[in-house]
């Protein structure tokens, strides 16, 4: 069975403009494979496509695509999911191409590095290691398992209008990962640095992120606990 | 931290529950003129007067007008931020609408009080 496939290509060396590059690929009748498997024989056909991967299922985050509308990871994301006789494969929407489906991610990280990602404790160090009780290492299920792979914050029009000044879905579900760390001592401050009418409150709801999510997390509820968080402390 | 000087509140959180608040005020309000409407059996200029001649219906309108007020005021400076990349234009654009937000608020508090 032929699949027809349209790809975003785009050389700054070569091309003055962005362009859609038709391709073909001969799947065997009643398989189904990975898109970034049909990308890697496309490759075959075409070694002048470029993409990002890496560990090829979904761990590590690296082949975040726009496929037929929608972000997702394109190692585990299977060519029958995708509806439609064509399969059109963009770079994630949002960030500066810099060739085919590589996107430049400097943006999104500088968001993540904005919240520190890390954890603080500024009380005196313990023995061996801070412990944490059952119960408050289940507040971090959910958020921890983040990879980083962009897909929801560019599926977010907040993030695609102001990409500097909020902190985009992956960022706040990270920023609400060390804030409800019970290790963690600068809640405080943390919760000062995002007290702006961007860096958390740009988010409208409209859950995107929650849709494109490939580890099925929820950045609008971190949201939603980031706000209550807020507002328990300003009202 | 991004500074807002054009915001109503200063902190995303304020404009936040500003923006809450003031919906339930014109949910409220909406609801009542609502029920007012469809419970009258007549509605004519007597009692579209003796309604709006009571003081607690003329503070609760203005209340309602203040809400749209402020409602508009942060949803357009939300849209603006979003939408309108150039200084300038925005500037001039939320200027616009605040003085247009309080030039209706008080045009409004003297129809209310002219009743």
């Amino acid at each position: 069975m032929k699949m027809k496939f349209s790809i975003y290509r785009y050389n700054p060396d070569t091309d003055t403009k962005p362009r859609m590059q038709d391709y073909e690929l001969e799947v065997e009748e009643g398989s189904d494979m990975m898109v970034l498997d049909a990308l890697l024989a496309l490759k075959e056909q075409d070694s002048t496509l470029a993409f990002r991967r890496s560990c090829r299922e979904g761990v590590c985050g690296s082949d975040g695509l726009n496929m037929n509308g929608k972000n997702g990871l394109a190692c585990i994301t299977p060519l029958s999911a995708l509806k439609g006789n064509t399969v059109v494969i963009r770079p994630l929407p949002g960030l500066p191409v810099i060739r085919d489906l590589v996107v430049d991610m400097a943006q999104f990280y500088r968001q993540y590095e904005k919240v520190r990602p890390y954890l603080i404790n500024n009380d005196e160090p313990p023995a061996r290691e801070h412990l944490q009780s059952p119960e408050d290492r289940s507040k971090l299920d959910g958020l921890y398992e983040c990879i980083l792979c962009a897909c929801c914050s560019t599926s977010c029009p907040s993030f695609w209008w102001n990409p500097d000044k909020f902190v985009g879905p992956s960022g706040l579900l990270q920023a609400y990962r060390f804030l409800i760390d019970s290790r963690d001592t600068e809640t405080q401050s943390r919760l000062a640095d995002l007290d702006d009418a961007y860096s958390v409150f740009r988010c409208r709801g409209i859950m995107n992120c929650v849709d494109v999510c490939p580890k099925g997390l929820n950045p609008t509820q971190a949201i939603g606990h980031i706000r209550s968080m807020l507002l328990k402390q300003g009202v | 931290m991004v500074t807002s000087a054009t915001s109503l509140g200063r902190s995303g959180l304020h404009d936040w529950i500003i923006q809450r608040i003031t919906a339930v005020v014109l949910a409220a309000y909406v609801i009542y003129f609502l029920g007012f409407i469809f419970s009258a059996e007549v509605i004519e200029f007597s009692v579209w007067k003796h309604l709006f001649s009571q003081v607690w219906f003329k503070v609760f309108s203005l209340l309602a007008l203040a809400s749209i007020v402020f409602h508009a005021w942060i949803g357009m400076w939300i849209v603006s931020t979003d939408y309108i990349k150039p200084t300038g234009i925005r500037l001039v654009f939320q200027a616009f609408v605040i003085l247009f937000c309080f030039a209706c608020l008080i045009w409004g508090a003297q129809i209310l009080w002219g009743v």
